[in-house]
């Protein structure tokens, strides 16, 4: 833990410097850590073969907060992202290295079952992927592999319940045995949320979620998150700065592999306290 | 000259002529001024001059060559007495071969009827003038197209345009033959099909349930005696065929599955260059192995149950035959299952599914359309499967539903019937062509469904 | 709230080990699939192998021959009784064999083409006549599977095909050195033959070679061109269309409906020569253009268009655009696609039976127009054969098939391999 800064050193930074730091010291600064996190992650560093793509992230992500993680294409937000519920392992050449806890414990340890990992840790991709299979069918798959339920009848209540949260049941309640492909791209990212949330996961975790869809799609989905908050804690993807100061509490910038500065999201868009930030957010970043 | 040399003595003349087509070009072109003010470069006059001198003394070449032969024997057969002239078509076919095995300068048995000797004497003659002819014509016709195209070069000839319309016309021609070799295959089965139904009634062919071709040769009593009732065959041919799939798509499945989504990189970049070899193996190498290991085998293993085997069990074609598709199988559902995308399994490794869950409620699901088409083509094949059932099925036709005993299919037919020495026109050889038209309509039907399912499951996931 | 979540889980976990048992099957069952198939083809193999390999080698008998001058007429050498050459000579090795049962017996011991060698011996070199001569004759099939291990000693003598007195006659022979085991060129050199140890795949080979010539020559132009047009030229209306499902459904129908196609129009319509390389080839070649002209528009479609439009910016023509820059580029491919059409020309057989390339000939052909088989289809005329020295050399023959269908194919892969390029 040594090579962290002090907490104090932090908020002396942050209160009496005007001076941004430059743009060469890659350290993380701001509130990366909070007190009762649900997920913690400790020198994260992610490879793809030789390559590194991650390197040493440590931050924490609280109980029914939303964390917004932006910066430039290419920084890792997504490879990082996909660390937390262990998506990675999917990638043969990806290998990760550090510590990842929740609720205490690591979930790299060899005895952490992957499914159930999953089971508590879902996830939302950039691109609505809807089974080729009917709506009912999308919702249900996560409670029938999982063994949820014991009865269709209390199936039927979690595709319900599940579609209402998503705020989708009122447009899709009559066609439930039509397939989820044939909805438009905002109604499939609904459609995989509720997905998600079918499980009823702790945490979700989402990867751009909105980036294919239209403002008003986009408005709705936004309200979806505001909402879920309450029950879940989210961690979003996003490249679009409004919508992380609309939706997020806290926000992580990464920038080619480091996490740069994480703060109260109000804050940090409006005082960032690194050049690189400053310079992303100002637009001066290409 | 032979024709091959005549072929070589063509090409050689119109590489003359592109030679003294760009030569003459050049000429021009400096006359004119500068090799600039010609229309084209000098090789398109070159190519032009060529094609002027080859193209119509090809085109003839091709004419004669198909034409002759049959000129010919008309000639000679109306030098023939008129007792000869007036046999049946069948037996002046024989009297043909005699003349042209004669002139050919083999003589076998004793044939010694003056007149043929003469018919074959003057057949030799007129194939010896024919190729006299054929080649002075060539090269006449050759000469003269080349110095009229040598002639036409000028500045403002537009070579390069004229040789590129002649080049299109060609790919079209040459794309075109597809189109024509389907005709061709529906002509050819369909007249002689058409005649056979005229001895046989339709129904009696396609409900008929006994099938022995051989014994209403003999019995003289063709259409009546039932015995071109297809309905054996078809069992056979589908029961074989069901057979082959039962083993060919669990397997080659299962494996596809495995190599897709289980394998490794490395066994992947092994595995699937090695079932294109696989699937490259010849079918005469399985008949012959099915022949050899597999019938005796399970007629043994039957033996030591106490159960009868016969020794060409549709079960061993059938296996074999499903052994032969498996590489198929694989390599169509490889295709398939890759291409449903990523975002499908990451959507469903994200919700906590393992490997196997993904791949029985996602990927299948997901591929099953590309799946279904790859089998029924897969079904086409084993239905038009030939070699391994010649060699290891049965020829007797039996009506059964028993795996172990042995049963003929449509291809076995074919090849019976019309492999040896049959005269044309009985209706034993025309029925071998009424099975290959039931043949290519159901394998195209097949086909043309399978094709557009997959086409449409391309499509989806473009 | 935070029970659920915990019940959640619990269920989770709770089905967690059945899942994991289903997933074990499941991989199981695809590893198992793969191991199952690779069996097969092993077996498949081995026992071709295990059949075929001892067909490389013959078996020859050294006769001492006398070239009895009284024998031959200088003005025709043929005609001299070369078979009772032979006879002698056997008669004079075993001197007190009696009685004609016994005779033809020893007679037995060498193959009928032993005669014809002697006749080529002499008509080669007449001045051997009136001289002693050792000469290695082949055995004949039955003493050639004995010598291999595939006829029992043990059998009771009449199941057996060779008899004890030959036994007796083939140990003296091994003792005196004079029953060898040699490599069997006359496999690769001889034509087909009613006898076993004189038939030969080089009649076959011939065949398969002009057949595939002609395949050549015309499928790969003309399916090159198509896909040229087909890709470069043509526009997407339904004339091409229907080209296009015309091309998909040929390369899957039937290969023995194109046999029909051939007997119906080359040989019937237009009365080419029946049994011929020619036909083959034509055959052969409406056969594997669906699989040129297909695999040849994937090659055209993966070079970028960026190229064509470089071209077509500079000034060329659209024709000089794909004969210059397109076409190079495609070459790769579409050799790739060639050689697997040809591989799987010379693998068919299923048509070659329907013109008439299945009958017995003896020679070699001279020809595209002179009647002959092919290799597979020699491979499926020997499987028919009751002898067994035919199975060692149906077996061998299929590898030898094999050898050259995995080089056409391991080329191609091979050459995919090395040109596949990445835009
Ligand atoms: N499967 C992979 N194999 C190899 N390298 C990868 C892979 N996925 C991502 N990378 C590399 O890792 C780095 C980080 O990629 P990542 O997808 O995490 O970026 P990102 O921040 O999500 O970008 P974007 O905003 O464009 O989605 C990139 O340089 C990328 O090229
Ligand atoms: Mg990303």
């Amino acid at each position: 833990m040594g090579l962290y800064r002090p907490f104090a050193e932090l908020q002396n930074m942050t209160t009496s410097e005007s001076q941004l730091i430059s743009r060469d010291d890659r350290q993380t600064v701001g509130e990366q850590f909070v007190e009762d996190a649900r997920m913690t992650c400790r020198d994260v560093n992610v490879f793809y073969g030789e390559k590194q793509a991650v390197q040493n992230v440590s931050i924490d992500i609280g109980r029914h907060e939303v964390l917004a993680m932006i910066g430039p294409s290419g920084c890792g937000k997504s490879t990082f992202l996909r660390c937390l519920n262990r998506m990675n392992d999917t990638i043969d050449i990806c290998r990760v290295t550090g510590e990842i806890t929740l609720d205490g414990n690591n979930i790299y340890d060899k005895n952490i079952d992957i499914v159930s990992l999953r089971a508590l840790i879902g996830m939302v991709f950039q691109k609505p992927n809807p089974f080729p299979k009917s709506i009912y069918d999308n919702i249900a798959y996560g409670p029938t592999i999982h063994g949820l339920t014991d009865s269709n009848s209390e199936l039927d209540a979690i595709v319900e319940s599940s579609l209402v949260k998503a705020g989708l049941w009122d447009e899709v309640k009559d066609r439930l045995d039509q397939p989820g492909t044939g909805l438009s791209g905002g109604q499939q990212q609904r459609l995989c949320i509720a997905r998600a949330i079918a499980v009823e996961p702790e945490v979700i975790l989402m990867d751009e979620p909105c980036s294919a869809l239209d403002p008003i799609a986009t408005a709705k989905v936004e309200e979806l998150i505001a909402e879920l908050r309450r029950q879940y804690t989210i961690v979003i993807v996003t490249h679009n700065m409004q919508q992380a100061a609309r939706v997020s509490q806290r926000t992580a910038y990464f920038h080619l592999g480091d996490l740069i500065e994480v703060g109260y999201t109000d804050k940090l868009f409006t005082t960032p306290r690194h050049q690189l930030t400053e310079d992303y957010i100002t637009g001066r970043f290409g | 000259m032979s024709s091959s040399l005549l072929l070589v003595f063509l090409l050689v003349l119109s590489a003359i002529a592109f030679h003294l087509g760009r030569r003459k070009a050049l000429a021009v072109g400096r006359a004119s001024g500068s090799p600039r003010s010609l229309h084209s470069r000098p090789v398109y006059y070159g190519a032009l001059t060529a094609l002027w001198c080859g193209l119509p003394a090809i085109v003839l070449f091709v004419l004669w060559q198909t034409l002759e032969s049959t000129v010919i024997v008309r000639l000679t057969l109306s030098t023939l007495p008129d007792e000869i002239r007036s046999l049946p078509d069948a037996s002046l076919g024989l009297v043909v071969n005699d003349i042209k095995n004669l002139a050919a300068g083999n003589s076998f048995g004793g044939i010694k009827d003056p007149a043929i000797e003469a018919a074959a004497n003057y057949y030799r003659h007129l194939q010896d003038i024919g190729s006299l002819i054929q080649s002075g014509a060539l090269t006449v016709i050759g000469l003269v197209a080349m110095v009229l195209g040598l002639s036409r070069i000028s500045p403002k000839l537009r070579a390069r345009n004229q040789v590129e319309t002649v080049v299109r016309v060609v790919l079209i021609t040459c794309s075109t033959i597809a189109i024509f070799t389907t005709i061709g295959i529906i002509l050819s089965v369909l007249f002689e099909a058409i005649r056979f139904f005229q001895h046989v009634p339709l129904t009696d062919f396609l409900f008929g349930l006994k099938w022995s071709p051989q014994t209403a040769i003999r019995s003289d009593q063709v259409g009546s005696s039932g015995a071109f009732g297809a309905v054996p065959v078809f069992t056979g041919t589908l029961m074989i065929s069901a057979l082959a799939m039962m083993v060919a798509v669990p397997i080659g499945l299962m494996s596809a599955i495995y190599l897709a989504e289980y394998a490794g990189k490395k066994v992947r970049a092994v595995g699937k260059p090695l079932i294109e070899i696989l699937a490259g193996i010849p079918t005469v190498v399985y008949g012959f192995f099915a022949a050899l290991v597999v019938a005796p085998f399970i007629r043994d293993l039957g033996a030591r149950f106490g159960i009868s085997v016969s020794s060409e069990s549709a079960l061993a074609a059938g296996l074999i035959m499903g052994i032969m598709i498996i590489p198929f199988i694989m390599s169509i559902s490889d295709d398939v299952i890759n291409a449903v995308p990523q975002a499908m399994r990451d959507g469903s490794y994200a919700l906590g599914a393992t490997k196997s869950e993904t791949v029985r409620l996602v990927l299948l699901p997901a591929a099953l359309p590309g799946i279904v088409g790859g089998i029924l083509l897969a079904v086409s094949r084993a239905i038009g499967e030939t070699m391994i059932v010649v060699m290891a099925a049965g020829l007797s036709a039996n009506l059964t539903a028993n795996p172990l005993q042995a049963v003929t299919t449509v291809t076995v037919q074919i090849v019976t019937l019309l492999v040896g020495d049959q005269e044309f026109d009985s209706p034993k050889t025309l029925a071998a062509f009424a099975l290959g038209l039931l043949l290519f309509l159901v394998t195209l039907m097949l086909n043309v469904t399978a094709l557009y399912i997959v086409r449409k499951y391309r499509e989806q996931y473009e | 709230m935070s029970q659920k979540q915990k019940t959640t889980i619990e269920k989770v976990n709770k089905g967690l080990a059945r899942r994991y048992r289903a997933e074990k099957r499941f991989k199981f069952m695809g590893l198992s699939a793969i191991v199952l198939s690779l069996t097969f083809l092993g077996i498949l193999f081995a026992s071709i192998t295990y059949n075929g390999y001892t067909a490389f080698e013959q078996s020859w008998v050294q006769l001492h021959v006398f070239f009895d001058p009284e024998l031959f007429d200088a003005k025709n050498l043929l005609r001299a009784d070369y078979d009772g050459l032979v006879k002698k000579s056997l008669r004079e090795t075993f001197p007190d064999v009696k009685g004609r049962s016994q005779k033809r017996k020893l007679y037995g011991l060498v193959s009928s083409g032993a005669a014809y060698q002697l006749q080529d011996m002499v008509v080669a070199d007449s001045g051997i006549i009136g001289t002693s001569q050792k000469v290695w004759v082949p055995a004949s099939d039955d003493i050639d599977m004995l010598m291999k291990g595939h006829i029992d000693r043990t059998t009771p003598e009449s199941d057996r095909l060779v008899k004890d007195v030959q036994l007796g006659w083939i140990d003296q022979l091994i003792k005196e050195d004079r029953l060898q085991m040699r490599f069997n060129r006359s496999f690769f050199t001889a034509g087909d033959s009613r006898e076993p140890e004189l038939a030969g795949i080089r009649g076959a080979t011939t065949g398969s070679f002009y057949m595939l010539l002609i395949t050549l020559l015309l499928s790969f132009p003309i399916g090159v061109a198509a896909a040229v047009y087909l890709e470069e030229f043509a526009k997407k209306n339904r004339w091409t269309d229907l080209i296009e499902v015309n091309i998909n459904n040929l390369a899957a129908v039937p290969s023995i409906v194109f046999g029909l196609l051939g007997l119906a129009v080359f040989l019937n319509f237009f009365g080419l020569p029946r049994s011929s390389p020619l036909v083959g080839g034509l055959v052969m070649t409406l056969m594997t253009l669906p699989t040129i002209i297909i695999a040849s528009r994937i090659a055209l479609q993966s070079v970028p268009p960026s190229i064509r439009e470089a071209a077509l910016g500079v000034g060329a023509s659209k024709m000089q655009t794909v004969i210059h820059h397109v076409l190079p580029l495609a070459f790769p491919g579409m050799l790739t696609g060639t050689i697997i059409g040809m591989a799987r020309a010379l693998g068919e057989s299923a048509p070659l039976l329907m013109i008439g390339m299945v009958a017995f000939i003896v020679d070699i052909p001279g020809g595209v127009t002179d009647p002959a088989t092919a290799l597979p289809v020699q491979i499926y005329l020997w499987a028919d054969s009751p002898e067994r020295a035919f199975m060692e050399r149906t077996s061998a023959a299929i590898m030898v098939l094999l050898a050259f269908l995995i080089l056409m194919n391991g080329t191609a892969v091979l050459l995919r391999n090395r040109f596949e390029r990445r835009w």
